[in-house]
């Protein structure tokens, strides 16, 4: 099953190398991977999109805990969570009547053109992998030159934060 | 005061009591040696290769229970070292390794002897460290030896850049640390343990299985209270012997892929399982899916990935094996109910039947030495007490089986790794850390040439290590398999141009036997007990064709032993 993995770990060089280390030597998957430092500047908050079965995924959760940087975890599948993805792609747009569907395309998936020209149009999509995916489809035949996706974040709804426990 | 950073490093060691480093020098490290040079309170030993700087760390932190130290240069150094990183990785031994860098300003540029050794050493390590700045060195030492120390323990790395050791600060050391990100043991749930006491005492054919993680933790006291206690069978592993006497009734022995007959086979026909400080390690379990098919199985270990990693477990204890152990104690003395003295009774003529197969024999009217021979005569030599280092190959499954260790502590083996040419450096760190009692390698005419060079250090300070070559002629192990799995097609398993050992021992000034016949094995052992101020080489030229039963072949359950 796919879970996604948010871990806040230590800013720190190497850390990434820690975690990706860790699931190339033990074989295990990644499906993607996004890092960036939080509001506080000594932690970098990863996740990580991964699948496997349960035993599989319980082992993950563990060898990730046992890395010395990792100070929380969360498996954000195990309750309710959104997550977003962010895709920007870069279209060939020959006609009018090719830029009027692709505009009108991007309008139902709630995307945004964030660059023009003569032939291109480069457009902004954030959601769910499936939305994402969905909107690839939907394309069908155009010239499609770039895709560039950030690869899935997510946080839980409700209460539940992946914090650091107050130390006092 | 303001120090430099190799004083605030030497300083730092001290104040974590260390009294001995393993150690070669090199550019990246001058600084370091020159402080070293200036002070007395830590020992140097200059080792004749960096792989033996980590094995004989590695002995001196197995046989003591404290973290070894090892400095080394960068680039080759650093690589040299891997090897006895990794082995002291897969065996949970603390260990601070402390590797010199190219300075600061050149790292990335490949300079000369650099190497990325955080990134080298990253898949075998606890944890590792590169010391960017002078003031972070007393810390990274502090948690350096926090993280190898406490939890599961393991070999910590601290590269640090030449500049930074000539560079000053100001040394304060920490009292304690604590990190956000490392919290080494959580607390056991009592219900747990309550379980898990229930479930032992309802056993109506119980197995103990204990392992590294008894000795490591230092739990050998509880561990043998509750065996006597509930006077339940008992296996160790082959990092678990010494921790439950080998002589006592109710100790099987060994068991997995070259384990006892009795214990193999108590272990596929127990119903509770009791694995301590052991982590099912494939060498053990043979097939997992055959394994102790009818068992529930109750398992303490320190590290979470331990537990239901191979085997699913019913009860896991997470924690140090001598807490739970105690808790388990408490609770246990507390109960009314005892075991099923007419299930256990059966149980036990069960086992004595399984015992009285003899599954260790071997042909002891034999003219020629056979290493089973030497390894039984050297137990009552030394009173199964004294510490034996072993290299990897049939000498030291024979050695685990033969030795029948008394004590904890004393056997030090590379058993996750099977490191050849760990024995005779390992030796010197024990010998080093027990100056009075004997300490005998033993090894292998192929392994003893991976790190026979150690000769040299072990005769520069006059260690009195008994090498007891198992000479065979050939990488025994390695024929036996292509004895049994391919048609006896001896590919490279057969070592010709051996040196003479005898003369090889006594060109480094130490004594050298060589042993042909059987009826001089015990007076070589006993004259070998008297040498003191050197060491001794006894070359035993032992039966080439002899082979380690029993066997669990590749792919095999418990009870598929192939026997004598
Ligand atoms: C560094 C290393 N290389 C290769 C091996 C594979 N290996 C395991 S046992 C063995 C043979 C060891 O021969 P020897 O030391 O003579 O001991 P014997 O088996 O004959 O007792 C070999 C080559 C190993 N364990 N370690």
């Amino acid at each position: 099953m796919r879970h996604i993995i948010s871990i806040l770990i230590e800013n720190e060089a190497g850390a990434l190398s820690r975690v990706a280390g860790l699931f190339s030597a033990r074989g295990y998957n990644i499906e993607s991977l996004t890092v960036a430092p939080t509001n506080d500047s000594s932690l970098s908050r990863m996740t990580i999109v991964t699948s496997g079965t349960d035993e599989i995924i319980v082992q993950i959760n563990k060898q990730l805990n046992k890395l010395i940087d990792v100070v929380r975890l969360s498996d954000m599948t195990e309750g309710e969570h959104i997550e977003r993805d962010m895709m920007l792609i870069k279209i060939k747009v020959d006609d009018s009547a090719e830029r009027e569907e692709v505009k009108r395309l991007a309008d139902i998936f709630r995307g945004q053109i964030i660059d023009v020209t003569d032939e291109l149009y480069t457009i902004e999509l954030t959601g769910s992998g499936d939305k994402l995916d969905a909107f690839l489809k939907s394309l069908g035949e155009v010239d499609i030159l770039e895709v560039v996706r950030s690869g899935t974040i997510g946080i839980s709804r409700g209460e539940a934060a992946l914090q650091l426990l107050s130390t006092s | 005061m303001e120090l430099t950073g190799a004083d605030i490093l030497i300083e730092s060691l001290k104040k974590e009591g260390v009294d001995l480093i393993f150690g070669y020098p090199g550019g990246a490290v001058l600084h370091i040696y020159d402080a070293l040079y200036q002070q007395e309170d830590i020992t140097h030993i200059l080792v004749r290769h960096e792989q033996a700087a980590t094995h004989a760390a590695d002995g001196y932190a197995r046989s003591t229970g404290r973290p070894g130290v090892v400095l080394v240069t960068s680039g080759p150094g650093a690589t040299n070292a891997v090897t006895g990183i990794a082995t002291a990785y897969m065996d949970s031994v603390p260990m601070i390794v402390i590797t010199g860098q190219v300075p600061s300003s050149l790292i990335g540029n490949d300079a000369f002897q650099e190497v990325d050794c955080v990134g080298i050493t990253r898949p075998c390590v606890k944890h590792n460290f590169l010391v960017k700045d002078v003031k972070e060195i007393a810390n990274t030492i502090k948690k350096a030896f926090y993280i190898a120390t406490t939890g599961r323990p393991g070999p910590v790395v601290v590269d640090i850049p030449k500049d930074i050791t000539a560079l000053k600060a100001e040394f304060s050391y920490p009292e304690t640390i604590s990190m956000r990100s490392y919290t080494p043991i959580e607390p056991v749930e009592p219900s747990a343990i309550e379980k898990s006491v229930e479930l032992l005492l309802s056993a109506k054919r119980p197995m103990i299985y204990s392992g590294g993680g008894v000795v490591l933790d230092g739990a050998w006291d509880e561990l043998i209270e509750i065996t006597q206690l509930l006077n339940y069978p008992i296996t160790n592993t082959l990092m678990g012997l010494g921790a439950y006497p080998a002589d006592d009734k109710q100790c099987l022995g060994m068991l997995g892929m070259h384990g006892t007959y009795e214990a193999n086979l108590g272990m596929h026909n127990c119903d509770v399982l009791f694995a301590v400080g052991a982590r099912f390690d494939d060498r053990v379990t043979g097939n997992v899916e055959k394994f102790c098919p009818t068992a529930k199985i109750v398992h303490i270990d320190v590290d979470p990935t331990s537990i239901s990693k191979n085997v699913k477990v019913d009860i896991p204890l997470i924690g140090r094996v001598s807490t739970v152990l105690k808790a388990m104690l408490e609770v246990l003395k507390k109960k009314k109910q005892k075991p099923d003295q007419d299930a256990l009774a059966e149980w036990w003529n069960q086992i004595n039947e399984w015992r009285s197969m003899d599954c260790l024999k071997y042909d002891r009217d034999a003219d020629i030495i056979k290493p089973q021979y030497v390894l039984e005569e050297l137990h009552k030599i030394t009173h199964g007490e004294a510490y034996v280092t072993s290299d990897v190959g049939q000498h030291q499954m024979w050695a685990a089986q033969f030795y029948r260790f008394q004590k904890p502590r004393r056997w030090i083996n590379s058993g996750g790794l099977g490191t050849m040419g760990f024995g005779l450096p390992a030796a010197m760190g024990v010998q080093l850390a027990h100056p009075d009692e004997t300490v005998c390698c033993v090894t292998g005419e192929g392994s003893i040439q991976m790190c026979i060079q150690e000769l040299a250090t072990i005769r520069q300070y006059s260690l009195p290590i008994k090498v007891i070559n198992l000479n065979n002629g050939v990488l025994g192990m390695v024929r036996q398999w292509q004895e049994f799995f391919y048609q006896g097609r001896y590919a490279m398993s057969y070592m010709e141009s051996l040196p003479d050992f005898v003369m090889l021992a006594e060109s480094y000034g130490h004594c050298g036997i060589k042993v042909t016949k059987k009826s001089d094995v015990v007076d070589a052992l006993t004259e070998a007990m008297k040498i003191r101020d050197k060491a001794i080489f006894l070359d035993f030229i032992t039966d080439s064709k002899e082979n380690v039963y029993p066997m669990i072949p590749a792919g095999g359950g418990q009870n598929e032993m192939i026997l004598i």
